[in-house]
């Protein structure tokens, strides 16, 4: 199980190869790469601060990582998350997980990014034509991290 | 208690991100509790009754977290002497 918080961006195809490198119990590979658009709310994007809280960042991504990994049935898994300033479809996040199936990858990556989303301490600030603004937290996101509470929640 | 200064007093380190960071104009600050009521609620009564900006981005409603030690708590959590509080808006990685 790996957390990465950097500044650089990230070669998907290279981790993920490093991820299930060496263990042939995978068969089934999942991962999500979140990337920056250049329009938000009806506002033209042109650069994405990320800001995070040192320290904590990493414990909160760690402890998601480890309820993942005791709720699905998964070999392994990688959060490479960027700080710092990004341009529009610059990577942000990357997600992969490794599993013997398919159903428990896809899973446990959708689980990994909506609780990622709601409770690893990230905070974006966009740049636009009108000047440079925080962005608002999602209520779809909060539901999304929500559907997980429910036993045998509707995927 | 022998001391004269309440040895009940608690300072922690206060730490705003993001958007308070920028909205109280500094990124931190060392506060001190007055002995007796140690907890989460107490430091953000004791910010609010400095009034704006504390109190508009502190007020209920406001969705702010508080992490203490870099574990998110309740505001019925105690804090003790040289504990790091931080202030956190909603989160918007991913």
């Amino acid at each position: 199980m790996t957390v990465r918080i950097q500044t650089a961006d990230f070669d998907a195809g290279r981790e993920i190869a490093t991820l299930r490198k060496g263990d042939a119990r995978v068969g089934a590979v999942a991962a999500f790469i979140g990337t920056v658009r250049d329009v938000n709310d009806a506002a033209h994007v042109s650069m994405l601060t990320l800001e995070h809280y040192p320290g904590m960042t990493e414990k909160a991504l760690e402890a998601i990582v480890a309820e993942a990994t005791s709720r699905f049935d998964i070999l392994d898994a990688l959060v490479i998350h960027r700080v710092g300033t990004l341009a529009p479809s610059d990577q942000i996040v990357l997600v992969a997980v490794t599993s013997g199936h398919r159903g428990e990858a896809f899973d446990a990556c959708r689980f990994l990014m909506d609780y990622l989303k709601t409770r690893a301490p990230f905070w974006k600030k966009e740049t636009t034509p009108e000047g440079a603004r925080w962005v608002d937290a999602r209520a779809s996101d909060d539901e999304a991290a929500a559907r997980w509470e429910t036993p045998a929640a509707p995927r | 208690m022998p001391d004269s200064r309440s040895s009940a007093d608690v300072t922690v380190n206060l730490v705003y991100l993001a958007r308070l960071r920028e909205a109280f104009g500094r990124p931190g600050e060392a506060l001190t509790l007055p002995g007796g009521d140690a907890s989460v609620a107490a430091v953000i009564a004791l910010l609010c009754a400095r009034g704006d900006p504390f109190a508009a981005e502190l007020a209920a409603g406001r969705a702010v977290r508080i992490a203490v030690n870099h574990a998110l708590v309740g505001a019925d959590s105690v804090v003790r002497d040289g504990d790091e509080v931080a202030l956190l808006p909603p989160v918007t990685g991913g």
